[in-house]
């Protein structure tokens, strides 16, 4: 029998936070992206490239979570936006103050093209029982989000694993 | 402009290694590319106080594009990224040299003909690990080949 809070134990496979991006895909923050890691891909960079291999401009796709990451501050919400929601609803459900991600998987599919806008689902997959680490005793998890465009094509599916845990002591 | 197609490479081909100094503007800018607030990525009082390490460092989705632009680098820009998978294992700080590197470990070709690569790549800090990915990437299997053109059942990432 699982030792999780209840409230827990009803998230695991349940779509939930879905969630549209607050800003549609646009080049000038690609570029930035770009410049960031010094990425001279032409596809990027130079329109005829990317009219002939990507039928027009794309972002680079490990650039996905930008496009769903709530701005930090906004006049229609009244905290701080954050991403990953599910996991910060684990740290307090599970009173883990601290937490690291130890793997992440990144799966794509449809290309993200400038002017869409992305929509982001979570699904919390799995929670161990307490464990203790060199960190301290926590929980390990995995959470999958989905992102797709308004047409409802699968763009990229990310696997997360985080440990969540408090400090000895 | 690098153009690989997949008859060019072999497992066990190496990667030329990518050496960057990363400095405040790098770890601060990338926080700020991939809108990523979070003080630890750009206030170091922050980090060494509530984090209890060295400097600020370099966030994962920033990171996650330095592996992408490494590996688009040696493909060229008909690479397309299938599936990354990283495994973190520390972090790369403000004042750290991190070093990419990779090694194929996979060359095939899936039943709707699209080739694939598999890399082994790897960020090292003194020849540490930090954080390692196993990178699949669709490369042309020849010279009017365009994996970026596959969508619906002919891409199978």
């Amino acid at each position: 029998m699982s030792d999780l809070p209840g409230i827990v134990e009803s998230w695991i496979g349940q779509r939930r936070h879905e969630e549209d991006g607050e800003f549609d895909v646009e080049r000038g923050f690609v570029l930035t992206g770009c410049s960031s890691v010094e990425n001279g891909n032409p596809l990027y960079w130079d329109e005829k490239v990317a009219n002939e291999i990507s039928g027009g401009w794309i972002a680079p796709p490990t650039m996905i979570s930008v496009w769903c990451r709530p701005h930090f501050w906004a006049p229609y919400r009244d905290e701080e936006g954050l991403a990953l929601r599910t996991h910060f609803d684990l740290k307090e459900r599970l009173d883990c103050p601290e937490a690291i991600m130890s793997a992440d998987e990144l799966i794509f599919y449809e290309p993200v093209r400038m002017g869409e806008r992305v929509k982001q689902y979570q699904i919390l997959q799995s929670v161990t029982g307490p464990k203790t680490t060199k960190l301290g005793t926590g929980r390990f998890w995995n959470i999958q989000v989905g992102y797709e465009n308004m047409k409802g094509d699968l763009l990229v599916r990310e696997e997360i694993a985080g440990f969540g845990y408090k400090k000895e002591g | 402009m690098n153009n690989l197609t997949l008859g060019a490479v072999k497992v066990g081909d190496t990667i030329p290694d990518f050496s960057y100094d990363v400095t405040a503007t790098t770890v601060a800018f990338g926080a700020i590319a991939t809108r990523d607030i979070r003080p630890m990525h750009h206030d170091k009082d922050f980090a060494q106080n509530r984090n209890g390490v060295k400097d600020i460092f370099l966030n994962t989705p920033n990171l996650a594009h330095w592996f992408e632009r490494y590996v688009t680098d040696w493909t060229g820009p008909k690479g397309r990224p299938g599936r990354m998978k990283f495994r973190m294992k520390g972090s790369v700080f403000c004042g750290d040299t991190m070093v990419f590197k990779g090694t194929v470990t996979d060359v095939s070709t899936d039943d709707k003909g699209c080739g694939w690569v598999t890399v082994d790549v790897r960020v090292d800090v003194e020849n540490a690990t930090m954080t390692s990915c196993e990178a699949r990437f669709a490369v042309p299997t020849g010279g009017s080949d365009n994996p970026w053109a596959r969508k619906g059942d002919d891409w199978q990432p």
